[in-house]
């Protein structure tokens, strides 16, 4: 009852000044519309390119790195260890880029219960024939089915059928810069010549678009069988081995053990990936940046409409104290005032916020990188409109708490001795 | 008679811009059903006092007694409670909101009491402004209405708790004598019906020798009650 009073004189402030108040709420709703949009975009965007790079690399990368040994003869002389030892000119030791005994571990890592799936891969080196040139050519030998279920190869074909590969013999998925070269289309045979100078026959199933120009220019897929032929080496060659877990999480700890009992090279998805957590974080920074930026703009304006106001209202301050109201009834008055004007607000730029990020959602964009997407990116995540109803509340809360403090300690008698 | 007012030795200095001992030893009391006029030169503290004695002026020396219950020194939320209950203000200038309509105005401090539903409110409010003749502008703007109204509306304002006082600062100063007169014919009323209490300050001899009494005042000291 007594709220309902000092809500009906907040009311009458308001509308009696109808310009100013839909002034001061467009301000709050400029202000959180923008946030829902960039937000919504922001991590729209985000969403998309950590998925890309997620979907496109595994959480440990397992493989062998030609390097120089790290112990050298002489540390094993024991009459030389008092004595500084320098060793010039060390070379790599000749060590094969398979992953030894690569079966036996991808059993072993399959088995642990952290591991979601354990994928083969082998790469192999050569050259595309084109007429009487050759073009450098890298091909990955993959279990396609293996790569498509967990690397969503697939988002990336942009002709036939990733899954062409497992059926037909001696298949190749070219890497669209190649295929524009050598000008072919699904169906056509291409040669590839092998690092020993034999001479394959392929026959194109598809194309896939990575995005980047080098790589589309020079890498294909092929089957797992097929590269290890082209290598000349037999089903146990195993390049790299690539593993996915259930959490990412895990990748890390995960990967030291892997290296420290085996001897291979493990780089976590972490590691590797450094640049673009930064990235993500970033963006979202500059995503609060500007929206708060805005709702402190947004909360001047209604201080100052406030302020304005109350000085406008001082009559009414001293009639309403003269006649009973308390100081904090008075506060309550223009603090409900500025309340109601960013609830106003909040609520129309959330719904303005939404119907133009859905605009945003609808708005073609083509991107070389990502062949499968066709508009852009927005996440509609509704924890986003509550905190910027919450955002709302609370930046007019504090912009009215001033002016609503000052009308609460106006001397009425001030006033009305004022007249 | 019980009393409704009592001020026991008021003094009150203004100390900006120089000290300037505004009230000197207030001392009167006025009983209930009272009418008693206040009168004085221009400056000699006339409104001073009324604040005072409305509670919304706190700070003087002296103690202050409203139904025989000491009232100074209680807190600014007691005290708007106090007023809100058991004082009606007439200003000289027609102090109403102006964005709100007349009833909404009478009803306005009824709606505070929080005692009475807001249909009972309502009803009490076209009460008063009948009994001022002015029920039919009810519905009006107050910014609308003349002066003369205005001041009928503030009574009926000050009438819609039931006070035990009502207090005017030169409530008829504004108005013609008319109007003037048809004010003093309304607090006259309203004492002789409902035996209310009433204090009026005025510059008007004819309005003042028409009240029980008159309290006079001059340079901050009441001479004579
Ligand atoms: N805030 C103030 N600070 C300093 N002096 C003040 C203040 N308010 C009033 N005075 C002085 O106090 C004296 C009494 O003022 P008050 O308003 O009570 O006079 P009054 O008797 O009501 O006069 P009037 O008949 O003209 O209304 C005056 O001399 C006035 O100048
Ligand atoms: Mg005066």
């Amino acid at each position: 009852m007594k709220y309902s009073i000092i809500f009906s004189i907040a009311r009458t402030h308001l509308l009696t000044r109808k310009r100013q108040t839909i002034v001061a709420a467009l301000g709050v709703t400029f202000g959180i519309a923008s946030y829902v949009i960039m937000m919504g975009f922001m991590t729209g965007l985000n969403g998309l390119l950590d998925g890309m790079i997620l979907n496109r690399t595994p959480h440990i990368h397992i493989y062998n790195e030609l390097a120089p040994s790290k112990s050298q003869p002489i540390e094993k002389v024991s009459k030389y260890n008092e004595h500084k030892k320098i060793v010039r000119s060390v070379r790599p030791k000749r060590k094969q880029t398979r992953v030894r005994n690569a079966n036996a571990l991808m059993r072993e890592l399959a088995a642990l219960k952290e591991v979601k799936a354990v994928t083969p891969m082998v790469r192999a080196q050569g050259f595309y024939l084109a007429g009487s040139t050759q073009l450098s050519a890298s091909l990955i030998g993959v279990d396609v089915l293996m790569e498509s279920e967990n690397y969503q190869l697939s988002d990336y074909i942009v002709g036939g059928k990733a899954e062409n590969l497992a059926t037909i013999d001696n298949g190749i998925l070219l890497g669209i810069g190649a295929a524009k070269k050598m000008s072919v289309s699904s169906g056509d045979k291409i040669q590839v010549i092998s690092p020993t100078g034999t001479i394959f026959q392929l026959k194109v199933v598809g194309f896939f678009q990575s995005g980047l120009a080098d790589i589309d220019n020079i890498q294909s897929y092929v089957s797992l069988k097929t590269a290890q032929r082209i290598m000349g080496q037999s089903v146990n060659y195993i390049t790299d081995i690539n593993v996915k877990l259930k959490d990412m999480n895990l990748a890390p700890e995960l990967s030291k053990d892997i290296e420290d009992n085996y001897e291979v090279n493990a780089v976590d998805i972490q590691t590797a990936n450094a640049q673009f957590d930064t990235g993500s974080s970033i963006r979202t920074l500059i995503s609060y940046a500007v929206s708060i930026t805005l709702l402190i703009v947004a909360g001047f304006g209604i201080y100052n409409i406030l302020n304005m106001l109350i000085y406008e209202k001082m009559n009414d301050i001293a009639i309403l104290k003269a006649t009973g109201f308390s100081g904090r009834d008075v506060e309550r008055i223009f603090l409900s005032q500025a309340m109601i004007i960013g609830l106003l607000g909040g609520i129309l730029g959330v719904i303005v916020g939404y119907f133009i990020s859905l605009l945003i959602s609808r708005t073609p964009f083509e991107t070389e990188a990502l062949p499968t997407i066709k508009t852009y990116p927005v996440n509609f995540e509704p924890m986003y409109y509550v905190i910027a109803i919450i955002f709302a509340l609370v930046s007019t809360f504090f912009a009215g708490y001033l002016p609503s403090r000052r009308a609460k300690r106006i001397d009425p008698v001030d006033i009305i001795r004022g007249q | 008679m019980s009393k409704i007012i009592e001020a026991k030795n008021i003094n009150k200095h203004f100390y900006k811009p120089v000290d300037f001992h505004v009230l000197k030893d207030i001392n009167f009391t006025i009983d209930q059903g009272e009418f008693v006029s206040i009168m004085g030169k221009s400056g000699c503290g006339k409104s001073t006092l009324l604040y005072i004695l409305s509670t919304m002026d706190t700070d003087y020396e002296g103690e202050l007694f409203l139904n025989d219950q000491l009232i100074t020194g209680r807190s600014q939320n007691e005290l708007a409670q106090i007023r809100n209950e058991n004082i009606g203000f007439v200003f000289q200038f027609h102090y109403l909101l102006s964005e709100f309509s007349v009833l909404q105005n009478v009803m306005l401090p009824g709606l505070k009491r929080n005692i009475k539903s807001r249909e009972e409110v309502e009803h009490d409010a076209y009460e008063k402004l009948r009994l001022l003749g002015i029920e039919s502008e009810a519905k009006k703007r107050a910014s609308r209405l003349s002066g003369g109204q205005k001041q009928r509306v503030a009574i009926a304002r000050a009438l819609i708790n039931d006070p035990a006082i009502i207090m005017g600062d030169e409530p008829t100063g504004n108005l013609d004598s008319k109007n003037s007169e048809n004010v003093y014919n309304i607090f006259n009323d309203l004492c002789q019906e409902k035996g209310l209490s009433l204090l009026i300050v005025t510059h008007d001899e004819e309005f003042a020798a028409r009240t029980h009494r008159t309290i006079h005042m001059e340079d901050g000291r009441i001479i004579s009650t």
